[in-house]
């Protein structure tokens, strides 16, 4: 069976969603099985449709839910073939068990997560509810802040995930209708470039390898099910951010666009910083300029690339000379600081430095985080790096009706 | 795993295993004792104590017939060139439906006490039994 190739414009006006299901087309995947949610349903039907007009080889799955969806890429995966899917909210969290299977099982398939609230109350919008249940899950976690880097991630997903030396699962997160709904111009890759740069598929301890029979998915118990686990967590730790620069390096070669594991904006001379992730990271750079001509205030924004792994030593190096940060965590932390803010005081507790962090909840449900938000926020941490302690409370809620909510 | 002493760094990526040591080309033309099983494999691993009874097979009455080998679900019957051989005991889980499907008078498959004695059941084995007139 062939396939056509497309013919694209060297600037084409996608959304995210519709850059993601390009890009699953270009690396031409084997197998997509899925159940569509919102706001992530055109990856999946974009991919569907890509399959039906005859531009890709492959099989597209419509199963019963998105247990069954991760079911079908893992089989799928296991047998040797590569895989791909997209959900949100809902669905994702449907999916959690399978997604530990997955990732335990060492098998590269890239999920699209375009970022969704978690119910109750049901809410379709944009916020990192379903990016955060999935953090301890042992999947790589890449995050695109618009369609052009949603586009450009999901090559470099696949190309990490499928090395041999990391066979991780890994996710490509993009905010739900911000960024997938929200059409922009996105430099693309021809189809040739794009499959050669992530390469053919190299199968590894496939289930079709009929001469060399395997067993997949096997049950340990307390005599080695902690090696597996172990094993896991060490190839997390060691071996997947050398990849993702390989990755990052020859990315750049080919388009001349640079990503970084751990995203820097006028950090060389700033004081103050906030700690983002998705869209709400090109605010504040808009945000943090604004501060610096305006008030004078010395801001920069620190944009988290890779969420897992978590890139402590890049963070560290980010906020070495810092003396207040911010961290802004779009998820409810539900009776806790937000995962940001735990995960970057991990890092300036043992560091010597003596720089004020605090938080600030936004965004829930697809909430505005708006410019206004964000220079009040500047504002606080310029005052908490001049008074050298939090003036505020730790935690912040920004943008929510009713009286002023603050902890700690 | 055979070696208690492997470390989290001398596995294999992904909770899987081999079946068998090497590749293999023709498993299914090759009888289980010839077949090169890695010490992973269930083959490897005795489960006889999941068993309180025991089937023992008696061949003088024996017609060949393959029902056991075939209804058997755990392939713990031993049949070689359709000749039955007797009772595979390290993966037999004592279900008794060797015994069940067995068409022979008296049935050529019996269930006895894990501890019983092949001899001695062999000895007592049942006469035929007459057909009601």
């Amino acid at each position: 069976m062939a396939f056509d190739k497309m013919e694209l414009n060297e600037v084409e006006v996608w959304d995210g969603n519709y850059a993601a299901a390009q890009a699953m087309r270009q690396v031409q995947i084997d197998v997509v099985s899925a159940y569509p949610i919102t706001p992530s349903t055109p990856i999946v039907e974009g991919y569907a449709k890509f399959l039906a007009d005859g531009y890709v080889e492959g099989e597209f799955m419509m199963v019963e839910s998105e247990h069954a969806a991760m079911s079908g890429c893992i089989g799928a995966s296991a047998a040797g073939g590569r895989v791909a899917t997209a959900t949100s909210s809902q669905g994702f969290a449907l999916m959690v068990e399978t997604l530990y299977q997955a990732s335990g099982m060492r098998l590269p398939i890239v999920l699209n997560v375009v970022n969704r609230a978690l119910a109750a109350p049901l809410n379709v919008n944009g916020d990192h509810s379903d990016m955060y249940l999935g953090r301890d899950s042992g999947w790589i976690q890449f995050d695109a802040y618009n369609p052009q880097q949603a586009y450009d991630l999901n090559f470099i997903a696949f190309k990490v995930a499928e090395d041999h030396d990391v066979r991780l699962p890994a996710m490509v997160h993009q905010d739900g209708f911000m960024t997938s709904h929200t059409a922009q111009g996105v430099h693309t890759i021809s189809d040739d470039d794009a499959y050669n740069f992530v390469g053919e598929f190299k199968p590894m301890n496939d289930m079709l390898d009929l001469d060399n029979p395997v067993t997949h998915g096997v049950q340990t118990e307390e005599d080695w099910h902690f090696e597996h686990k172990a094993r896991q967590h060490n190839d997390l730790m060691t071996k997947v951010f050398p990849k993702i620069e390989e990755a990052f390096d020859a990315f750049e070669k080919l388009t001349g666009r640079r990503y970084n594991i751990v995203e820097k904006y006028m950090l060389d001379d700033a004081e103050v910083a906030v700690v983002a992730l998705g869209t709400s990271v090109e605010t504040a750079v808009e945000v943090a300029k604004e501060m610096r001509e305006k008030e004078g205030i010395k801001a920069g924004v620190i944009g988290i690339r890779v969420f897992r792994p978590w890139p402590f030593e890049y963070i560290a190096e980010a906020i070495k000379d810092l003396k207040a940060i911010g961290t802004l965590d779009r998820s409810s932390p539900n009776g806790a600081m937000g995962a940001l803010y735990n995960e970057v005081a991990g890092i300036l507790v043992n560091s010597g430095q003596k720089t004020v962090l605090t938080d600030y909840v936004y965004g829930l449900g697809g909430r505005d985080l708006t410019k206004e938000h964000l220079r009040g926020i500047f504002r606080d941490l310029k005052a908490n790096a001049d008074a050298g302690r939090p003036t505020t409370e730790l935690q912040q809620f920004i943008g929510v009706r009713g009286p002023k909510l603050a902890y700690l | 795993m055979a070696d208690n002493n492997m470390g989290w760094d001398e596995f294999e990526i992904g909770a899987m295993l081999r079946s068998f040591d090497g590749p293999i080309s023709d498993v299914a033309l090759k009888p289980q004792e010839e077949r090169n099983y890695s010490p992973n494999n269930s083959f490897t691993a005795s489960v006889a104590d999941w068993r309180i009874e025991k089937p023992i097979f008696n061949k003088d009455y024996c017609i060949d017939c393959q029902f056991c080998w075939i209804y058997c679900p755990d392939v713990s019957i031993v049949s070689r060139d359709k000749k039955m051989l007797g009772v595979d005991y390290d993966h037999c889980k004592g279900c008794a439906i060797c015994v069940e499907v067995c068409p022979t008078n008296p049935k050529s498959l019996l269930m006895f006490p894990e501890q019983e004695d092949e001899e001695a059941a062999i000895a007592s084995w049942p006469e035929k039994e007459e057909k009601e007139k």
